[in-house]
């Protein structure tokens, strides 16, 4: 690999962070009441006033403007993800280098959405009978084809190849989904708060497509998170144990799963994290837990692979032979991940950042785990199609 | 008047795509093919991928393919697809290098592997349009 610059490494760290209950919806509450509340919270968890907020980064379903004017922020540095799952991970990279290079001191990164009581099949029948939404790559080349709801084809497709390439069976992909709702049980803000299920539970839920299990997706939500990002000098001053940033990887984008020809068994994360431990100085085996985007078992397995923390092809033998739990020797997705937490649209996807925060501060309650120093976060949007990858760690892994 | 309706391809471009759906009328299967650099592409667009010339043609394809993965439709997200449950929706990989989404069709489920090899067909589907589909390819005398 090419020498990577380290210049931004362990340059700045998240001092705060908040998070609102992910739940289907916050009836009467807008996107930006949910987004106000989130703020206030996250930068008094930070130890900060409003007034030093200087940078703010948000996602798709809020753009940056509209939310410093609704909050009040006046930002010198601001920025709009549009890269939908990887929003939250690619802020944190985006803030990092931000901060380092002058431009902010304090980003605010938000994400989240109050969505209507609704289905996505409910949803894909209204676009069906409004003649089937814009005109796009996927309105030419899929709908006349039949496809699934939401992005339950691609994964299933994925997850299809994954089996016949390498032997992964429907037990090891029903394991991810156990482990996560294992977490999520100990997790106040999850959707599936004390609510265990089993291997056999998961096997027994209807295949949306075969071989996709409905229990391996996630449950479309409504919810809201936060964090804080500064320099490292100031995040020594403030009231909780710094995260900090050492390693970034991303935003990558390769090849389109529905499209190009290759192997759709391997995610952008191939990339993304050789690159952000390479920044880090550290190698896979160092790591000691992670927070993996999770939208279906196969991609956060996929990922972890991809990753390097199991061999490629293996991950299956991997969950049967490994608790993921919190309680377990190598934690995954510790506050539930989203397909026990919940996906909060918008913020799905920061969840794994804020949860890495958590889990680094030793803040985690009674999910907290014994080696929380050094974490990788993975962040994953589209159709696998674009992954930030960050090395999140304590003062201890400077 | 049926309350849902299979749609027909909604081209984003349709100027840019109109040849390609012209030929499946005329069950002639043709793709992008870059005059520079010869490499077929997939979906079509303005420039070809591999060198950014936007001197490209249609060429015909032999049609013949290989499935490269599928997934089993039970709850399409359009209703009008459930008068056909279940039925393959699949990444099929034509032998000129490109992939694409399609329906594998005339074969049973339990038939399905990856890797096994595929023929075009056409099927009209009304309106005008012709879908271009897959079915198992007939295995050849030697």
């Amino acid at each position: 690999m090419e020498q990577i610059d380290s210049t931004i490494r362990g340059r700045t760290a998240i001092v705060g962070f908040a998070e609102l209950p992910t739940q289907r919806t916050y009836p009467g509450r807008s996107t930006l009441s949910l987004f106000a509340e989130v703020a206030r919270d996250a930068i008094l968890d930070a130890g900060m006033r409003l007034a030093e907020i200087d940078g703010l980064i948000t996602g798709d379903s809020t753009n940056s403007l509209l939310v410093a004017q609704t909050l009040g922020l006046t930002p010198r540095y601001t920025a709009s993800m549009t890269l939908h799952g990887a929003n939250g991970a690619s802020a944190v990279a985006t803030a990092a280098a931000a901060i380092a290079a002058g431009l902010a001191t304090n980003v605010l990164c938000i994400f989240g959405e109050s969505r209507p009581a609704s289905s996505s099949r409910l949803n894909a029948e209204a676009v069906a009978r409004d003649g089937g939404g814009p005109r796009t790559l996927a309105s030419e080349w899929e709908a006349p084809y039949g496809p699934v709801i939401a992005a339950n084809g691609g994964y299933g497709l994925m997850k299809q190849r994954h089996m016949f390439q390498y032997g992964t069976t429907q037990e090891q992909f029903a394991k991810c989904v156990v482990d996560e709702r294992f977490n999520a049980v100990e997790n106040a803000n999850a959707l599936w708060v004390g609510d265990l299920i089993t291997i056999d539970d998961v096997l027994a839920s209807r295949m949306t497509n075969d071989p996709l299990h409905l229990l391996e997706g996630v449950m479309p939500c409504s919810g809201a998170n936060a964090a804080i990002v500064t320099s490292a000098e100031r995040a020594r001053t403030l009231p909780h144990p710094p995260v900090f940033i050492l390693g970034v990887g991303g935003p990558v984008v390769t090849n389109d799963t529905m499209r190009t020809s290759h192997d759709i068994t391997v995610s952008p994360t191939a990339i993304a994290a050789p690159l952000a431990l390479a920044m880090a100085g550290y190698a896979p085996p160092d790591i000691e837990f992670v927070q993996f985007y999770d939208c279906y078992s196969i991609y956060v397995m996929m990922c972890i692979e991809d990753a390097g923390l199991c061999p490629k092809g293996e991950v299956g033998g991997f969950y049967q032979d490994t608790d993921t739990t919190y309680l377990g020797t190598f934690p995954i997705n510790t506050d539930g991940g989203q397909i026990g937490g919940g996906q909060p649209t918008g913020a799905g996807g920061f969840r794994h950042v804020v949860e890495a925060a958590r889990q680094i501060m030793r803040r985690g309650g009674s999910r907290q785990v014994p080696k929380a120093d050094l974490c990788l976060v993975n962040g994953n949007g589209g159709i696998a199609s674009v992954v930030t990858t960050l090395v999140l760690g304590s003062a201890a892994t400077l | 008047m049926p309350e849902f309706k299979k749609p027909g391809p909604r081209p984003a471009n349709e100027a840019l795509t109109r040849p390609f759906w012209e030929a499946a009328q005329q069950h002639r299967f043709v793709v992008p093919q870059c005059v520079a650099c010869d490499d077929f592409f997939w979906p079509p667009r303005a420039a070809c991928p591999s060198c950014l010339r936007e001197a490209w043609k249609w060429a015909e394809v032999s049609g013949r393919a290989r499935l490269y993965s599928f997934t089993i439709v039970r709850q399409p997200a359009n209703p009008a697809f459930l008068e056909g449950v279940p039925y393959v929706y699949a990444l099929v990989d034509l032998e000129e290098g490109i992939r694409m989404v399609s329906n594998v069709v005339d074969c049973l489920l339990d038939d399905l592997q990856n890797e096994m090899s595929l023929v075009a067909m056409f099927e009209e589907m009304g309106d005008g349009w012709t879908l271009v589909k897959f079915r198992p390819a007939r295995r050849q005398a030697r």
